[in-house]
């Protein structure tokens, strides 16, 4: 590997999470997995399967028990919690099944919020959650309420809102569970829009149609991740 | 050197991976008052307790002191210009004349800031000699009447209220005429009950015109029950006074111990120590003496008040972080830290506590000026008691708040995520 390349997204060396017992619980046995730029990749398996573990542990929200994890090749491991803080928000958009919108505030407000937490001046702020906005397709409703958007539109938001801190990573989590078939093929047109532009994407997902999108698709069984033979 | 700073550069940079989150102020408020403003009916209710504590704080106090300040008008305005002067010539000398000049009066009302002064004191009647409104009749038995030699300014300093005639004047005194002024009760017992037909009095067989008749005074109730005379002709008929002379000297308002203290000087320069010019007594000791043990139990009551609007917004701050926790992880997973979500947490408790105390130290200002109202008072409220109360529920929000902001920095972003 040349130096002049830069490091994998998402690198992870013998990662896993052992709940301490007793009895001691193996949610993520020991796993091996490298993201490039610009991957799409989803992970899939039952419920309960390690699925959301997997997903706490690649957005920092959880710590792993064995491993290193290497995020845009920052050793996580070794960072202190404002640092593992700092990182979660600038580098990984996150996009929830339930959306997770703040329903009193409009739909740029919505994105806005997550630059609250950098330096930045509130109107640039705002300009830049117009901007996500626009790109995911909701000129029109800038200034509407959630309560007043479809879900799809709703979805949309979200997206929008994990985009525009332009984050290394975009960690959705069954992103389209909440959202009827129609609605849900146009959120997954959206994102391989977004994975074209040169967006690195992991998508989880119980859901065999989704997975199939992704380039590369993980499942996780019984806390042990495999990877499927690759599609395209 | 340049390899140097490079690598110091870099080692900083891999010090910092990434810049740390942070959060302005004005975002903090921002926050805080997007928060508030969401459940707007439920915020009003949450203040009401801090309303009623602060409300209650600046009631009593802006109550106490406008009790307070009520008591000390009614001491301005007949205590506070009023100056009294002894002759304590005796005390000093054994064989002194009389000390007071026969210009008294005038030497002291040409001071500034005095209205009126004059010298007076009660004659003393030679034994047998009792007071008469007839030649022949003696005076039914209620005992003697007191005859007083005033001056004219001693009467206007008294401000009587004059119900027939008039006063006698400075010109009456200098003339030496032999006129009186009786109080309206010294009237009734001598049988005087009209000017009209030019009545006189007799003090002992000097005979003196009664130019008027006095049903009220504000200062020196005695002269009521006198009969009073100009101390020329006093002096002529009767001699010096055989007890000491006073004088009575009303002044401006805030003039009395300026004019107290110039007075002995005035009087005579050369012995200013024959005199002793008693001031009003200062108000600020009468004030401290005004305080009511009703007051502390009041204040007691604003405290259980405030105690309760705490304990409301804590509960209902507690209620907030919770239903709130979706919200709390998502901040978490944009990038705020523990401490930015007990920040906004503890300014909201802040500023619906601030709102509390804003509208409860309007409504207790209200109260006391309705009360004031009422009574016919003038409301009093030291400007310290308004500008702290805000501060009171300021604190008190931020005392509520410490608890739940804690456990809203406390929450999981995981298990808020999973809702």
């Amino acid at each position: 590997m040349s130096g002049h390349q830069p490091p994998p997204v998402v690198e992870l060396r013998g990662v896993g999470l052992t709940y301490p017992g007793p009895p001691p619980v193996e949610a993520l046995r020991p796993c091996e997995l490298t993201v490039r730029r610009g991957d799409f990749v989803t992970v899939t398996g039952p419920s309960g399967a390690g699925k959301s573990t997997f997903l706490n542990l690649v957005g920092l929200l959880d710590t792993q028990t064995c491993g290193t994890y290497l995020l845009d090749g920052l050793d996580t491991g070794a960072l202190g919690d404002v640092d593992r803080t700092a990182l979660r928000g600038r580098r990984i958009g996150f996009v929830f099944q339930s959306f997770h919108l703040l329903n009193y505030r409009t739909a740029v407000e919505n994105v806005a919020l997550a630059l609250v937490y950098r330096k930045m001046k509130r109107v640039r702020r705002v300009a830049s959650a117009r901007e996500a906005l626009a790109r995911v397709g909701l000129e029109h409703r800038m200034d509407a309420l959630p309560s007043t958007l479809s879900g799809g539109e709703r979805q949309r938001v979200a997206i929008a809102r994990a985009l525009v801190g332009e984050p290394s990573l975009l960690l959705c989590d069954e992103p389209t569970g909440n959202l009827d078939t129609a609605t849900a093929s146009s959120i997954l047109s959206l994102l391989d829009e977004l994975n074209g532009a040169g967006l690195t994407l992991v998508v989880i997902t119980h859901d065999a149609a989704v997975a199939r999108r992704g380039g590369r698709t993980l499942e996780i069984r019984d806390g042990r991740m495999t990877e499927q033979a690759v599609t395209c | 050197m340049l390899r140097w700073t490079r690598a110091a550069r870099l080692f900083r940079r891999a010090e910092r991976a990434v810049e740390p989150s942070r959060l302005s102020f004005a975002d903090v408020v921002g926050e805080s008052l997007a928060g508030i403003t969401q459940r707007p009916a439920r915020s009003v209710l949450t203040s009401v307790g801090t309303v009623l504590g602060v409300g209650t704080f600046v009631a009593v106090l802006g109550l106490t002191a406008t009790a307070s300040s009520q008591i000390d008008s009614r001491f301005n305005s007949l205590m506070a210009t009023e100056v009294s002067v002894e002759d304590v010539s005796r005390e000093r000398t054994e064989f002194v004349q009389p000390a007071f000049p026969p210009d008294a009066g005038r030497r002291v009302e040409a001071l500034n800031g005095v209205r009126d002064a004059g010298v007076y004191w009660t004659v003393q009647l030679p034994a047998r000699e009792a007071v008469r409104a007839a030649p022949v009749q003696a005076a039914d038995g209620g005992g003697r009447i007191q005859v007083v030699a005033a001056s004219p300014g001693v009467l206007e300093a008294a401000r009587p209220s004059v119900a027939q005639g008039r006063l006698f004047d400075d010109w009456h005194d200098a003339s030496g005429q032999r006129v009186a002024v009786l109080g309206a009760a010294t009237a009734a017992r001598l049988g005087i009950t009209t000017l009209e037909t030019r009545p006189a009095v007799f003090l002992g067989d000097e005979a003196f015109s009664v130019v008027g008749i006095i049903d009220d005074v504000q200062r020196e109730p005695e002269l009521l029950l006198s009969v009073v005379v100009p101390p020329k002709a006093s002096l002529d008929i009767w001699g010096p006074p055989r007890g000491s002379a006073k004088m009575l000297v009303a002044t401006d308002l805030g003039a009395a111990n300026q004019v107290a203290s110039e007075i002995p000087l005035a009087l005579d320069p050369a012995h200013p120590d024959h005199f002793e010019a008693v001031p009003p007594p200062d108000p600020r000791s009468l004030r401290t003496e005004v305080t009511n043990d009703l007051d502390d139990l009041f204040l007691l009551l604003a405290g259980v008040c405030l105690v309760i609007g705490a304990v409301g917004i804590a509960n209902t701050t507690l209620v907030s972080v919770m239903e709130r926790t979706g919200e709390i992880g998502l901040r978490r997973t944009l990038g705020a830290r523990g401490r930015h979500i007990s920040v906004q947490f503890l300014c909201e408790s802040s500023v619906l506590g601030t709102l509390g105390g804003l509208v409860g130290s309007a409504l207790g200002v209200l109260g006391v000026v309705v009360v004031a109202l009422l009574r016919d008072w003038t409301p009093v409220v030291h400007p310290l008691t308004v500008t702290s109360a805000p501060g009171v529920g300021l604190v008190t929000g931020l005392l509520a708040g410490f608890y739940p902001a804690w456990r809203a920095s406390r929450v999981q972003p995981v298990e808020a995520l999973r809702r």
